[in-house]
């Protein structure tokens, strides 16, 4: 065996390249796992946590364990809560309760799902520009530069307007309001890997560009993905409730926290309490996003510190 | 400035083809019918809005229009864009300047007050007060401020927008509450920022030449680490320009202020393409160019800053 052979061999060991290893998987997976258990042991990222697993909780068992339909009216109208209605019932004398719980589930999703748009189009995007450079880099950067010309919620208000407003279209709108931002975020994450050595001992040896963008650029920007996507899945949520409080979001008789803020206009001096509980559960909700992030950003992603 | 220009065109190429390319269209909204009135009308309508035209003929007449000053009329009530904007566009500009005035004005004391007390109790109540400050939705705190006036002050803000120039004490009463509920996250972010990067500078060398040479701890914090720490602080308030902007158009609707935001959130429901495509173009634009203030704001706050190009 020459000795480059040996080289090549080490560090194609120490890769995980051939064959993948598993304790290289397991010490990535270590990494981050780590990561959220420092960030929770801190204080503040405990109680966001602890916020984050109740609204999910009441999300998932709520529609269990209070099974009131959130359509079903009553004559009962505006009723300050009681045993039957504990937080009380609106307008049309439907139970508040339920339609809170299921907001949450609307937010939990919208957040979701609207996240994964822009990572996965961010992901595709960021890492292409970073990976090839060139002519490629430059024109993707450009049109990231169209879309950050325009405030993103006026991009938010005209997509989701113009499209009609569903639960779909909001998702696609703050996804595709988010993904310009992800481009840039992991194409800078991206970059600061692939000029790293390794890659180009990986690219020696010859490895295929899909497997690095894979192998070792992906599984490095993980923490960076997970801090990225905790701070904006609060950014959209709120954008969700702002949409949907304009009337451009979700659609009656469906209840998100902000169409119930946009019902509870009219009423909220003889029913104050319909203008109170969706903000604070909109509230405890982004708290409780921030603080986790703000934990996860010192533990998984210090030098992301600065730049929110 | 040579980069600016093509992203620009881009903008107005994005928020034409958003415009045109999206399902649903006007002529429902003008006779007032599910799919407008019979074929022939509707081609009719379409010719004589010029939205029979290819798409690149359109662009260009929307682009020269722009330039020139002539936005076109609104489909629906026929008024010229450019008047509706003008009286739209005072009021948006208020909140924005009177929150972002507010956000400094409140943010930075604050921020310099926690990181100089560090550790200590204040420290601690105002950095949870900002992780509040950025957890509120702006419409809500409005509402709230909307329930407090008119349940324990028994005041609700006048229906209609009092314009600076007839009445100043009005309008600020008017103003102040949609102002105060735009710059709450501005503030918590302000304050954040401010601590921070106060914290920073004050390990500096030539904060403590500075020291060393007897300036009182005020005079090194006001003139010495002060007037470095607000670099990032500018840069802060240049990144949430978006966000105000959106925060403001939001307010409007709460509030019932015909600013433009709440111009372009009814003219979308409205499906009144022009002036849907003018807005949103205008508001890019006052976007990008404030960005382009706070570039050349830095310059002058830090020297040490110079630009390559």
């Amino acid at each position: 065996m020459t000795v480059s052979a040996t080289i090549a061999k080490k560090l194609a060991d120490d890769e995980g390249v051939v064959p993948p290893k598993k304790p290289a998987v397991k010490g990535a997976r270590l990494a981050w796992t780590r990561g959220f258990i420092d960030a929770v042991r801190n204080p503040l990222g405990a109680v966001g946590a602890a916020v984050l697993v109740l609204v999910v909780l009441s999300a998932v068992l709520g529609p269990v364990l209070w099974p009131v339909s959130y359509s079903a009216q009553d004559y009962t109208r505006l009723m300050p809560p009681s045993p039957l209605n504990p937080l009380g019932t609106d307008e049309l004398g439907r139970d508040v309760l339920s339609r809170l719980i299921h907001g949450a589930q609307v937010s939990l999703q919208v957040g979701a799902v609207s996240v994964s748009i822009a990572l996965v189009v961010g992901l595709v995007v960021g890492v292409l520009a970073a990976f090839y450079g060139g002519m490629l880099d430059l024109i993707l950067m450009r049109v990231t530069d169209i879309f950050f010309a325009i405030p993103g919620l006026v991009l938010a208000i005209l997509i989701s307007g113009l499209l009609g407003p569903t639960r779909t279209n909001v998702m696609m709108a703050i996804g595709i309001v988010y993904a310009p931002t992800f481009a840039r975020v992991i194409r800078g994450a991206a970059l600061s890997i692939i000029n790293l050595p390794y890659v180009d001992a990986a690219r020696t040896l010859g490895v295929s560009d899909g497997r690095i963008m894979l192998r070792h650029v992906f599984r490095n920007i993980q923490g960076t993905l997970i801090v990225l996507c905790t701070i904006y899945i609060s950014g959209a949520i709120l954008t969700e409730a702002a949409l949907s409080f304009l009337g451009l979001g979700t659609q009656p008789p469906e209840p998100s926290w902000g169409s119930m803020l946009k019902d509870s206009m009219t009423y909220m001096r003889l029913s104050p309490g319909l203008a109170i509980f969706p903000g604070v559960a909109i509230m405890l909700t982004i708290l409780g996003l921030n603080f986790l992030g703000d934990s996860l950003r010192d533990t998984l992603d210090p030098k992301m510190r600065d730049a929110h | 400035m040579g980069q600016a220009i093509p992203t620009l065109l881009g903008m107005t190429v994005l928020i034409f083809l958003l415009v045109r390319l999206l399902p649903g269209d006007v002529t429902s909204a003008m006779t007032g019918a599910e799919g407008g009135g019979t074929a022939e009308q509707n081609e009719a309508l379409l010719e004589s809005l010029g939205l029979k035209d290819p798409l690149p003929v359109q662009y260009w007449n929307f682009l020269t229009g722009m330039l020139n000053g002539d936005m076109g009329n609104s489909y629906l009530s026929g008024l010229p864009i450019s008047q509706i904007l003008g009286n739209a566009i005072p009021i948006t500009l208020e909140i924005t300047i009177l929150a972002t005035l507010f956000a400094v004005v409140v943010g930075v004391p604050l921020g310099v007050l926690s990181a100089v007390k560090r550790n200590t109790a204040p420290d601690v109540g105002i950095r949870i007060g900002g992780l509040f400050g950025l957890s509120i939705p702006h419409f809500w705190f409005g509402i709230l401020a909307l329930l407090l006036t008119s349940s324990v002050f028994h005041w609700v803000p006048q229906v209609t927008w009092i314009p600076i120039w007839e009445d100043f004490g009005g309008n600020l009463l008017q103003m102040a509450l949609p102002s105060l509920a735009v710059s709450l996250s501005l503030l918590a972010a302000i304050m954040r920022m401010t601590r921070t990067s106060l914290l920073e500078v004050l390990g500096e060398d030539y904060v403590r030449t500075a020291k060393a040479k007897g300036a009182s701890t005020s005079r090194v914090i006001t003139r010495h680490a002060l007037r470095n720490a607000l670099v990032p602080v500018i840069t802060l308030i240049g990144a949430d320009i978006g966000n105000l902007m959106g925060g403001a158009a939001v307010i409007e609707v709460v509030f019932g202020l015909p600013g433009v935001g709440n111009t372009l959130v009814q003219a979308t429901f409205l499906r009144d393409y022009p002036i849907v495509q003018s807005t949103a173009v205008f508001l890019a634009l006052v976007f990008v160019s404030l960005n382009l203030v706070v570039d050349l704001l830095y310059k002058t706050l830090d020297p040490r800053i110079e630009y390559a190009s």
